[in-house]
């Protein structure tokens, strides 16, 4: 087996608030081979927050402290800022919730496209836009001249979202992070933008680590599960493997969601008592 | 057969020049829970508002428990039909109390006994007596919901018109606010019209649903037929099959 493409080891987060420091993610460790590792959680779990601080995009004065933090061999505590801008987009790029709040308004969809490739490599103009237009073949967007000369508030929801991804694809990173892809979009749209993502992926033998709230939809698209509550991974599990999960937290979010073919009176509900200290619902 | 709820008739909603929901006919039958399914820009959301009359632009006749709504604010109806958002963090006013909260629809309609009411609604939609007088923001977003509900329930409304109630929240909340809906629905009879595009919730808690598109009813189906899979219209097994639902032969 080939070393792992990222290696965490004792990631804590902290965030300092009026009543101390808080931390949000609590000493978690784990590797990522060129697989797809799927992290699960509820709201403030901190499945965002540890994909956020693998590209060091936690901004003071939240603090990022880790034994090892190591991306394909490159120490990423380590990094200069200059140095991390250089992995951002290039190596690891990341795919944030919301295509609404991520493209910029003022630029045509080509021209952004464009640029994630331009800042890391000089290109002729005639050859980006080659580069471009296949890419958003690649993400299946028919027409792809015509949607490159338009502007963000001009198409879907779904087709914004995969725009996104073929923004972040372009300049081929080693390492996609997509947190939450698919909850700002409609349930048939979310297969579609998880199937392009998983061939992209898979193809290009890249590695992925999916940040959601569903544990079926993670189940489906990845190879290993990772559930996080309160900062802490509780299970961690083969995808095929999540019905046998053990950990009473999981097993929990498992029975809470109500199936296709419901026949239970009463939904049973996490008894949040065995594991938060804070003020839960 | 039971009186309709909610009847609805050729009813077209447009917001301003553009046409938004196209000659929606169908009825909510007394104590059932009805969905309304499909994909955002569908036009399910309009409906509850012209029920609600937030949408005061429509043509067709709407009419709830028997009466026929009118197109201007109405005081009667707002005791028989009440709404809940879908954003409890959006829903509640930020710089008043859960107490002012629950008991602004109990003044404007110049109901006494407010102290007592307030404080069995609280119980019936299990918040501790503790929160009455904390702000929204001192509350996590399932007990935000609660307190929505509380106060939709506040004039003992005998239709509840549900727009999407557990789409922001986290599974295991979402768990804990259906079956709230379900126990109230049991305990007081209410007739629920609910929006969502989740279809397992759909199976959870409602008998009949509707699927729309493009602001047009493609299928009303009972619940078993969602919960076998055997859905008629094409577009409605489109959306099954992306819930992760396995299709049968219609």
């Amino acid at each position: 087996m080939s070393a792992p493409l990222l290696e965490i080891e004792n990631l804590t987060v902290t965030f300092p608030t009026s009543r101390g420091p808080v931390d949000v993610v609590k000493g978690i460790s784990f590797s990522l081979g060129r697989e797809r590792l799927g992290i699960v959680g509820e709201s403030g779990s901190g499945k965002s927050m540890t994909g956020r601080s693998i590209l060091r995009l936690i901004r003071k004065p939240g603090r990022v402290t880790a034994d090892r933090m190591t991306f394909d061999g490159i120490d990423l505590l380590a990094q200069s800022e200059r140095q991390m801008r250089e992995l951002r987009g290039a190596r690891i790029s990341m795919v944030m919730q919301d295509p609404k709040f991520s493209l910029n308004p003022v630029m045509t969809i080509g021209e952004q496209i464009g640029e994630a490739l331009l800042t890391h490599k000089k290109l002729p103009r005639s050859e980006l836009k080659a580069r471009v237009l296949s890419m958003l073949e690649a993400v299946r967007i028919n027409e792809p001249e015509r949607v490159a000369n338009l502007y963000p508030h001009e198409v879907s929801g779904g087709m914004g979202q995969r725009v996104m991804i073929a923004m972040m694809l372009i300049p081929e990173p080693d390492l996609l992070i997509a947190d939450e892809p698919t909850s700002a979009l409609d349930v048939s749209v979310q297969a579609q933008v998880l199937d392009i993502i998983d061939d992209l992926v898979t193809g290009k033998g890249m590695g992925l680590i999916l940040i959601s709230h569903d544990l079926n939809l993670v189940s489906r698209y990845c190879d290993r599960i990772l559930v996080m509550n309160s900062g802490e991974i509780v299970e961690s599990c083969k995808a095929s493997d999540l019905n046998k999960a053990t950990h009473p937290y999981t097993r929990g979010l498992l029975a809470a969601m109500p199936r296709m073919d419901e026949n239970r009176d009463e939904l049973p509900v996490l008894d949040r008592s065995t594991w938060t200290t804070g003020a839960g619902t | 057969m039971k009186n309709a709820a909610i009847h609805l008739e050729s009813l077209s909603i447009s917001y301003g020049k553009t046409p938004v929901v196209f000659d929606v006919n169908f009825s909510v039958a007394e104590g059932e829970s009805f969905a309304l399914v499909g994909e955002s820009g569908s036009g399910k959301s309009t409906i509850l508002k012209a029920i609600s009359g937030l949408a005061p632009d429509w043509t067709g006749r709407i009419s709830v428990l028997g009466k026929p709504r009118g197109h201007a604010p109405d005081r009667a109806f707002a005791k028989t039909c009440q709404m809940v958002f879908q954003d409890p963090y959006g829903s509640l006013h930020p710089r008043k109390t859960v107490d002012d909260c629950l008991a602004e629809p109990l003044a404007v309609h110049g109901i006494g006994g407010r102290d007592t009411r307030v404080k069995d609604m609280l119980d019936a939609v299990g918040l501790d007596q503790r929160f009455r007088f904390r702000f929204p923001h001192q509350l996590s977003g399932g007990q935000r919901q609660r307190v929505a509900i509380a106060r939709a329930l506040m004039l003992e409304p005998r239709v509840m018109l549900l727009d999407e109630p557990t789409s922001a929240l986290d599974v295991s909340v979402q768990a804990e606010i259906l079956n709230l809906l379900k126990k109230l629905r049991r305990e007081q009879g209410l007739t629920y019209l609910m929006v969502t595009h989740n279809l397992p919730v759909v199976s959870f808690l409602c008998d009949r649903m509707a699927v729309m598109r493009h602001g047009r009813v493609v299928e009303i189906a009972e619940v078993d037929a969602l919960k076998t899979g055997r859905l008629s219209d094409p577009y409605s097994r489109e959306l099954y099959a992306a819930s992760g639902g396995t299709l049968q032969p219609a």
